[in-house]
């Protein structure tokens, strides 16, 4: 068995590990080493060409490509190592040990200070929403038809149908456009937009091509290749008016039907997952319940801006470094977030309060969209924090900032109240 | 004419209503900060967009170099580009930002290279 | 024109097996099935259970074969290599009419010469199942009902069958039947006319099509749709058994057990329908299933779904399993309603026709090389660690992980395209090495897949089907 050792361990090479090792490395941690399981790093931006990246980060607009480049860039630059085509099967955060297998180097043990977990998400399927009907060729999540498209030279077909407003799907919707298919329609069962109004106006008004909101698939027909899917509206309980169902011809479905965080390897290692983002539950410096193991971006909770990503791996980065050193704050108790009206999740769930003074970022998304809020953060009786928006989205994550040397009680409340 | 546009400058989305003829602008209406006000006259008499795609390496069948213009480009000319970059072909190596297509379509924008490729 | 001496018609269960069977001759023996895979179309979408026989009709055909099939198994997966596991059944009776039902049962099962079924207590059945609706009267347990990887089974026998010179002719569909003076003497296919002594008819739901084509159309193929969840290995709620509702007049009812590989299966409606290729699911069906389970295991999740999919059954109108061989067609065999109990009865009714055809003049002589034994692909994901680095040190592609969800090495998709009867389609690395079985689908996999198969069969990705002609994956190339 081949035995390496470093000092800060990261699990991906996507844009929340790249992060993550740059901050590592930055913070002093020597020896850094990203296993990646693709043969390139830049994770799921390598198909991301279009632009939209960077924006917070860099103050500029970036094509995924040209975003985890310069990431990749400062990587190189520190020293960061990095072992590609590398699976990991195993994280046993006792011993601080991985095992990972490659075709270059066999089975592989791991020995590291610290652990970062940044495997990101993998997309829903057409199975887990239940969409009924046959099993021919022709279904694709947008995802897997993007990376066909724009990595590997594959065009996935020539009339499409695609099920969910997600950003992945209007973004895949244009794509296919430019390079000759045509879209038929984009259907989308909530009666609001799933991804940025941006995408709408750029991927789908650009070229014409119809959002059907509050409508779904009820059926997909075709024994070989899909012939076409039934649409149908939905009433207020989301189930399709049968009356109303229509025969939309197609040779193609993709699905931009949600994210889930990828957590096969954290919840094999025993680590705590949230039941509701699906991601292990973090407190601020992106710990996880296993101490020496840190978690960030779309495996923790899915992010719609990789900026954010960027951001929160940057902190799981610098911390998992402290641990590694042994400089972590001791914390001296830990405060529980709790979610509010409104409130669907918050990332991270709990903090800790050291002598220190520290400013907390509380990510969260909302159930319900809202016009003209206040995002409050109560402990206790008091309000430790309240900001004003103008809008809320479930597609758009808030956050609400706050000083851990104000939170006086056990828990944290944040809640979406309307302003008076 | 009147045109109603939605803003993305931020995830506000404003509809911002706007009336003139080509270039003259004669109303705004909608829109709730400055940065609005001057996307929403753009768009109204001059739409631009990105471009962003992939072109042929010489000899690989099984991958592609992505690619994007370097300013944004007349949205009516977006599918002219496309038609001219589809029979552009690069040779490796390429680094990020090279030029795969100088001047598209008369635009005076450039087609770059966006990621570093090695032969 | 091609000769042999025995035609099977159909490379599902009960063709490969009797192919298998066959093998063990001197014979010559050729298998034609208008699919792309070996796997037939009923073998490859049911509930994957090997059955006791315990509630079949007493004294009938398929009670005779199902009861002698089961034990048969214990050495047919060993020489085979494929997986099963003696998960045992529970039959909980929820109501007190449901209650009442159960001495009907076990005296059938005892009629049925299946002598291990047990009376459990309530008490008995939540220990052995937790997961029980609480209501639980008591039950019957019934110790060798099975589970198996059905489309292993099928893959084994034919790969078996192959290696003793059985030749398989896939892509190829029987259009028609030669007979002359009262006996069979060529099979006309898609492909090219087969002359031969022996037909026999193993078509499942087309068996009434090709017993036609000899006149001997006697009764009608129903198919009866069952639709199936598969649920995600990580679903919350479990069961360790096959757990099996008290059948009704009507249905043997929807049940829920493990599979073989670990997944949670639910299901099926019966539903019959006119048509043999529509395997659509419905979103009433599916929704009967969950109502149906729900009853016995009442915080079964099927949000938890990763896959939901139907099989159709061949049943046959009249009804029942028949073996046929008629007087005044020599050469004939026909078999007919092998419906849900197909794939365990597969082995022994491998022996029932061989026998047969024996007692029918075939004479045919026993090799004495006959290979029993059929290595399976070697699994990464279920070695140890140890066996783990040998196969990767031996060769490297066993270190390249195509699959994450079912850690599938690209060995391993390499060992199913290039064995005898190997992959050639999406579906059929799926049904050998389980990549795209898992949770995202073949998602992450799929591309990949596409590659390496276009990659080692020198063709261009627009030629990879999914499974059968006309189901390609892509339809070109972007640049």
């Amino acid at each position: 068995m081949y035995n390496v050792k470093c000092d800060v361990a990261i699990i991906g090479g996507g844009p929340a590990g790249l992060a993550a090792a740059i901050a590592a490395r930055e913070e002093g941690a020597e020896n850094v080493l990203i296993l990646e399981r693709d043969n390139a790093l830049g994770g799921i931006l390598q198909q991301c060409i279009h632009p939209g990246f960077g924006l917070t980060r860099f103050k500029e607009e970036l094509t995924g490509p040209e975003y985890y480049g310069r990431f990749v860039d400062r990587a190189k630059e520190l020293g960061v190592n990095y072992m590609l085509n590398t699976m990991v099967l195993q994280v046993n955060h006792d011993a601080n040990e991985i095992t990972c297998t490659s075709s270059q180097y066999g089975l592989t043990r791991v020995q590291a200070g610290s652990i970062v977990l940044a495997m990101g998400c993998r997309e829903k399927t057409r199975a887990s929403i239940m969409v009924p009907g046959t099993r021919p060729a022709g279904l694709y999540t947008a995802g897997s038809a993007q990376r066909l498209v724009n990595r590997q030279n594959i065009m996935v077909g020539k009339k499409v149908v695609i099920l969910g407003s997600g950003d992945i799907g209007m973004i895949m919707a244009r794509r296919m456009t430019l390079e000759g298919a045509q879209v038929v329609m984009v259907v989308e069962l909530m009666d609001y937009l799933a991804g940025l109004t941006r995408n709408r106006v750029q991927c789908l008004d650009d070229f014409n091509i119809p959002l059907k909101l509050a409508h779904t698939i009820t059926r997909i027909e075709g024994n070989e290749r899909v012939t076409g899917v039934w649409v149908a509206p939905v009433d207020e309980k989301k189930q399709p008016v049968k009356e109303l169902e229509q025969f939309v011809e197609c040779d193609t479905v993709l699905f931009s039907v949600g994210l889930m965080p990828e957590n096969e390897l954290t919840r094999k290692a025993g680590i705590q997952i949230n039941p509701i983002t699906n991601g292990p539950a973090v407190n601020q410096y992106m710990q996880t319940s296993a101490p020496s193991v840190f978690a960030c971006g779309n495996v923790v909770h899915v992010n719609d801006l990789v900026d954010n990503v960027s951001q929160e791996s940057t902190r799981a980065g610098k911390y998992a470094a402290r641990y590694a050193m042994g400089k972590l704050n001791k914390a001296e108790k830990t405060v529980a977030c709790v979610t509010g009206t409104n409130v669907r999740y918050l990332c991270p769930q709990k903090i800790d309060v050291s002598a220190e003074n520290e400013t907390v970022s509380l990510w969260f998304r909302v159930l319900q969209p809202q016009l003209g809020v206040k995002l409050v953060a109560t402990c206790g009786d008091e309000i430790i924090a309240q900001q004003k928006e103008f809008r809320v989205n479930p597609g758009e994550m808030n956050h609400i900032v706050l000083e851990t040397a104000k939170l006086t009680g056990d828990t944290v409340t944040v809640q979406v109240v309307k302003e008076d | 004419m009147k045109k109603e546009i939605i803003c993305t400058v931020c995830p506000r989305g404003c509809r911002i209503m706007v009336e003139g003829e080509g270039d003259t602008i004669l109303s705004v209406e909608g829109y709730t900060c400055k940065r609005g006000l001057e996307y929403a006259s753009a768009e109204f008499a001059h739409p631009v967009r990105i471009l962003t795609t992939t072109v042929r390496i010489a000899g690989i069948d099984n991958d592609l170099l992505p690619v994007r213009s370097t300013r944004p480009v007349p949205k009516e000319k977006v599918l002219d580009c496309m038609d001219v970059i589809r029979k552009v072909e690069v040779s490796l190596p390429i680094s990020r930002y090279d030029v795969v297509a100088a001047d598209i379509c008369g635009t005076g924008v450039d087609i770059v290279a966006t990621k570093a490729m090695e032969k | 024109m091609l000769k042999t001496d025995v035609v099977v018609i159909g490379a599902g269960a009960v063709g490969c097996a009797v192919a298998r069977e066959l093998s063990k001759y001197q014979v010559d023996v050729i298998v034609v099935d208008k699919n792309e895979d070996v796997g037939g179309d009923a073998s490859k979408s049911n509930s994957a259970i090997i059955h006791t026989g315990y509630d079949a009709t007493p004294g009938t055909l398929e009670s005779q074969l199902v009861v002698a099939a089961n034990p048969m198994y214990d050495e047919l997966v060993r020489d085979l290599d494929v997986p099963f596991a003696k998960v045992g059944a529970i039959l909980p009776a929820i109501t007190d009419e449901q209650f009442a039902k159960l001495p009907e049962i076990k005296e059938k099962a005892f009629r049925n010469h299946v002598y291990d079924v047990e009376y459990k207590t309530a008490e008995e059945l939540l220990a052995m199942e937790p997961n029980l609706n609480p209501a639980v009267k008591g039950g019957l347990y019934i110790p060798r009902e099975s589970i198996i990887d059905p489309f292993i089974l099928v893959q084994a026998y034919a790969e078996n069958a192959y290696a003793n010179g059985v030749r398989f002719l896939l892509n190829t569909k029987v259009t028609g039947i030669r007979t002359e003076d009262g006996r069979v003497r060529s099979v006309e296919t898609s492909g090219e006319e087969i002359e031969t002594h022996w037909v026999i008819n193993c078509a499942g739901l087309y068996c009434d099509e090709i017993a036609e084509m000899v006149g001997k159309a006697e009764y009608k193929v129903v198919a009866r749709k069952g639709q199936f969840f598969i649920l995600d290995k990580n679903t919350s709620c479990q069961v360790n058994h096959i757990v099996l509702p008290i059948p009704t007049k009507i249905t043997k009812g929807k049940l829920m057990c493990p599979t073989i590989h670990g997944n949670m299966l639910v299901g099926p409606t019966a539903e019959d329908q006119d048509s043999k290729v529509d395997k659509s699911t419905t979103a009433e069906g599916l929704a009967s299933i969950t109502a149906d389970v729900r009853n016995l295991i009442p915080n079964v999740n099927v949000r938890d779904t990763i896959t939901q999919y139907s099989g159709l059954r061949p049943n046959r109108n009249p009804e029942g399993l028949h073996f046929d061989i008629w007087e005044d067609l020599e050469g004939y065999v026909n078999l007919s309603g092998v419906r849900s109990t197909g794939l365990t009865l597969s082995v022994a009714m491998g022996k029932y026709v061989v026998q047969q055809m024996q007692y029918h003049g075939a004479g045919f002589v026993l090799k004495e090389n006959f290979i029993s034994r059929r290595k399976g692909i070697v699994k990464f994901s279920e070695c140890t660690l140890e066996e783990q680095e040998a196969l990767v040190s031996e060769n490297p592609l066993y270190g390249n992980v195509i699959c994450r969800c079912e850690t599938v090495t690209e060995a391993e998709i390499l060992d199913a395209i290039h064995r005898p009867l190997g992959a050639r389609s999406v579906d059929a690395i799926k049904r050998r090495v389980r990549a795209g079985m898992g949770r995202c689908q073949g998602g992450f996999c799929g591309p990949k897949v596409i590659e390496i198969l276009a990659r080692e069969l020198g063709c261009a990705p627009t030629d990879i089907n999914k499974n059968n002609a006309g189901s390609h994956m892509v339809t070109g190339t972007t640049r």
